[in-house]
């Protein structure tokens, strides 16, 4: 084998660390979700276990939230979308000074910080229900109607700067062409421009719905009462962890994998090349369109969901428990040797229940587990591995 | 159907900025009408004002006897070609061609169906479903025409359409242009910078410079009896001499242009701007009408002497110096006109062959 000179490594090991850098925290999420400690971690591990997507199922805050999240985000889309596209319409047309103060204007929510806005539109509104002497039930302080409009003030900034790029391609003539052969500005509009803008649209909708999904700082203020996925995250950080948030990032990643191989397969299976390849090859054209690529990924996801559905580690778990237990009552031992003349009474010790929630032992205080954020334990759960 | 086209004294202002002054013209049904002139003459202007993308100031465009003020541009019985065809580039050719139906409510079927028949006018049947970036050039070219005549305009405007074809694929599309004109019998109002394609395409030009018609005529009146120094230092190549009118006996004019004996050079046969005893002119030759003497009697005869050659073929140009003067000389490179390169030279040219015109504005080179 002919040896590389050292300096022909370098791209090789930096691509390495870059993506390292960029997918191991992904990956050490993913492997927690699958362990059945209570707290999410890689080492020690314990058993390989399903329990924390059972856990999430049942869930009802965070379904809830994840909900509302869902439901804002289409509302985000719907409003943002036309928005930012009348945006960069409208800068594309006027004059070079006019553009310039207008571009300010509108990338100005960008740059203001997410939770001024969410505290401006918090207060906004309630002036203009106070206004209107509308109800508290009215939708002046509903979570959802607020939430919307205080994260489509950013994001339909997000979308104008997407549509500008397109637009800025845009052959003018196209339109007055249109025009010309007696379109209407409306079907000019529709039948000239809006298919040019087509993926731009695509992508600064998945953007808009995007950031409307991930956002925390404005959503707080704005959710009110009512929560969104991100806020029960926030809460669950505030209030203990445990491995079911590793289970939403695996399903998360899964929807964004099986999303992304779809569209790489759709793109590469409408090239030219691919199509000379399988032109004479009817199976091979069968087997790589999208649609086919779609039903299998969807075959394996189902079959994921199966086998977590039905994957029982309860021997391993009562196995580890048992060696916990053992080991506790050795460290116990080996106290009170320690310190014969003290004559303290040994640490009680806790009920480290099974894992999986809804199996009853959840709330049981464990060593690793959520518990140990609980204000309540503060002092009075004794520290029984020193 | 063609419907007549008239200019009453439109003005086109964009604040300070003249673009269009004073266009006076009728276009008749089915003619096919050239606008000639440098790069920023006004032209474009005059044709978005035909076409409806601009509105005159002043004055009156009529198309039809209506006068289209606050008409829009979908509204007029005209078609645009633009310099850069504007082919929609997502649709397929078929679809191209059938767009004004599509915004008409044409069916689908009948769309496709005039679609096919344009594309057999054009010369490209079967290739409907084609992406425009498949076709070549001078495809293009004739696929925005097909798609301007779909709805049958009662005017066909053209804006530079073959300026970004290259020189055999124009000299082929011009010939075509004029073909199809013929054949659906249309007015076609053509812009162009390109004097060549303006004198072979054209029944009629107007030569503009700096917004004002200059002059309005076929291509033998633009070219052999041009009536501004505009217009004759424009088209064409041309010596131009600055002179004096001695006598002008209403024929005949006798010019001093400082080479000798005073040059005798008609009068304009359209009468023309009449110059007086006494005026200033400018004297234009064209480099074609130069002929080296044959004898010494010759009428308007001057000597030069030779400066430099240049060879083209089938025609040799050159440049000759008479008194300080360069004057350039087209000869036929038929073997009979040898010029000693040391020698003086004897020039002359015929008395209809020159033209004397006001001094004024010469188009730069």
């Amino acid at each position: 084998m002919k040896m590389k000179s050292p300096t022909a490594l370098i791209p090789g090991l930096y691509l390495t660390l870059f993506f390292a850098y960029l997918f191991g925290p992904l990956i050490i999420m993913v492997i927690t979700a699958f362990n059945s400690s209570t707290f999410p971690r890689v080492s020690p591990w314990e058993c390989f276990t399903t329990d924390w997507f059972g856990k999430l199922a049942a869930d009802d805050k965070l379904l809830a939230g994840l909900g509302n999240s869902l439901l804002i985000g289409v509302g985000v889309v719907c409003v943002a979308i036309p928005i930012g596209l009348a945006a960069a319409i409208t800068l594309s047309q006027v004059g070079p000074k006019l553009r310039a103060a207008l571009y300010t204007i509108f990338i100005a929510p960008i740059l203001v910080p997410g939770v001024v806005i969410g505290l401006s539109t918090l207060i906004f509104w309630d002036r203009i229900g106070t206004l209107f002497n509308a109800p508290y039930e009215s939708f002046f302080y509903d979570g959802t109607f607020l939430t919307i409009f205080g994260q489509v003030t950013f994001i339909a900034a997000y979308s104008m700067l997407v549509f500008l790029s397109r637009i800025q391609r845009f052959d003018t003539t196209l339109t007055e062409a249109a025009l010309d052969m007696g379109a209407t500005p409306t079907q000019a509009f529709v039948k000239v421009l809006l298919p040019f803008m087509a993926p731009a649209i695509g992508s600064a909708t998945v953007l808009a719905f995007l950031a409307s999904l991930e956002n925390y700082n404005t959503t707080v203020f704005t959710i009110v009462s009512s929560s969104t996925f991100t806020t029960v995250l926030s809460s669950k950080v505030r209030y203990g962890l445990d491995p079911s948030i590793s289970a939403v990032a695996v399903i998360i990643i899964a929807i964004t994998l099986i999303g992304a191989i779809i569209y790489e397969c759709r793109n590469r299976y409408n090239t030219k090349s691919w199509a000379l390849v399988v032109a004479e090859r009817p199976a091979l054209k069968v087997a790589t369109h999208p649609g086919t690529v779609a039903v299998i990924l969807g075959v394996l996801a189902l079959a994921a969901v199966m086998f977590i559905q039905n994957h029982d580690s309860n021997a391993c778990t009562a196995q580890i428990l048992e060696d916990k237990r053992a080991l506790q009552q050795k460290l116990m031992e080996q106290q009170s040797l320690n310190t014969p003349q003290q004559n303290v009474p040994a640490p009680t010790m806790p009920n480290l229940g099974p894992v999986g929630g809804n199996e009853g032992g959840a709330s049981a205080p464990s060593p690793f587990g959520n518990n140990i954020f609980s204000p309540e334990n503060l002092g009075t759960n004794t520290p029984n591995d020193q | 159907m063609t419907k007549e086209i008239s200019l009453e004294h439109v003005w086109v202002e964009f604040g300070e900025f003249t673009a269009v002054h004073k266009a006076n013209l009728n276009i008749a049904g089915g003619e096919f009408f050239s606008f000639l002139g440098p790069s920023g003459c006004g032209k474009t202007t005059l044709l978005r004002c035909i076409s409806g993308f601009q509105e005159p100031t002043r004055g009156k465009v009529k198309i039809g006897g209506e006068d289209m003020r606050g008409v829009g541009p979908n509204k007029r019985p005209t078609a645009l070609i633009f310099q850069n065809l504007a082919l929609f580039p997502l649709r397929s050719i078929a679809d191209n061609i059938a767009f004004p139906l599509e915004v008409r409510g044409v069916s689908k079927k009948n769309r496709r169906k005039r679609a096919d028949e344009l594309l057999e006018l054009i010369a490209l049947p079967g290739q409907g479903d084609k992406k425009v970036s498949e076709l070549s050039g001078g495809q293009k070219q004739r696929v925005a025409i097909a798609r301007a005549l779909a709805v049958e305009p009662d005017i066909l405007l053209l804006d530079e359409p073959l300026s970004a074809l290259d020189l055999k694929l124009r000299q082929h599309m011009r010939t075509e242009l004029r073909a199809i004109q013929k054949q659906v019998g249309l007015t076609f109002i053509y812009i162009t910078h390109d004097q060549g394609e303006a004198l072979t395409m054209s029944d009629r030009i107007a030569v503009m410079n700096k917004g004002k018609i200059e002059q309005i005529g076929d291509g033998k009146a633009i070219y052999d009896h041009p009536t501004t120094s505009f217009v004759a230092s424009f088209v064409g190549e041309n010596n131009v001499l600055d002179g004096t009118v001695l006598s002008n006996d209403g024929k005949v004019m006798q010019i001093d242009a400082g080479l000798g004996t005073p040059f005798a050079v008609e009068n304009h046969p359209a009468g023309g701007p009449a110059l007086a005893p006494g005026d200033a002119c400018h004297l234009f030759v064209r480099p074609e009408a130069l002929r080296l003497s044959k004898d010494e009697s010759a009428i308007n005869q001057f000597s030069t002497n030779f400066v430099t050659e240049e060879f083209e073929g089938n025609m040799r140009h050159i440049v000759m110096n008479a008194s300080g003067k360069d004057l350039k000389l087209s000869l036929i490179n038929d073997g009979t006109n040898a010029i000693e390169a040391n020698a003086p030279v004897k020039l002359d040219f015929a008395p209809g062959m020159g033209i004397a015109l006001k001094p004024g504005e010469l188009a730069s080179a």
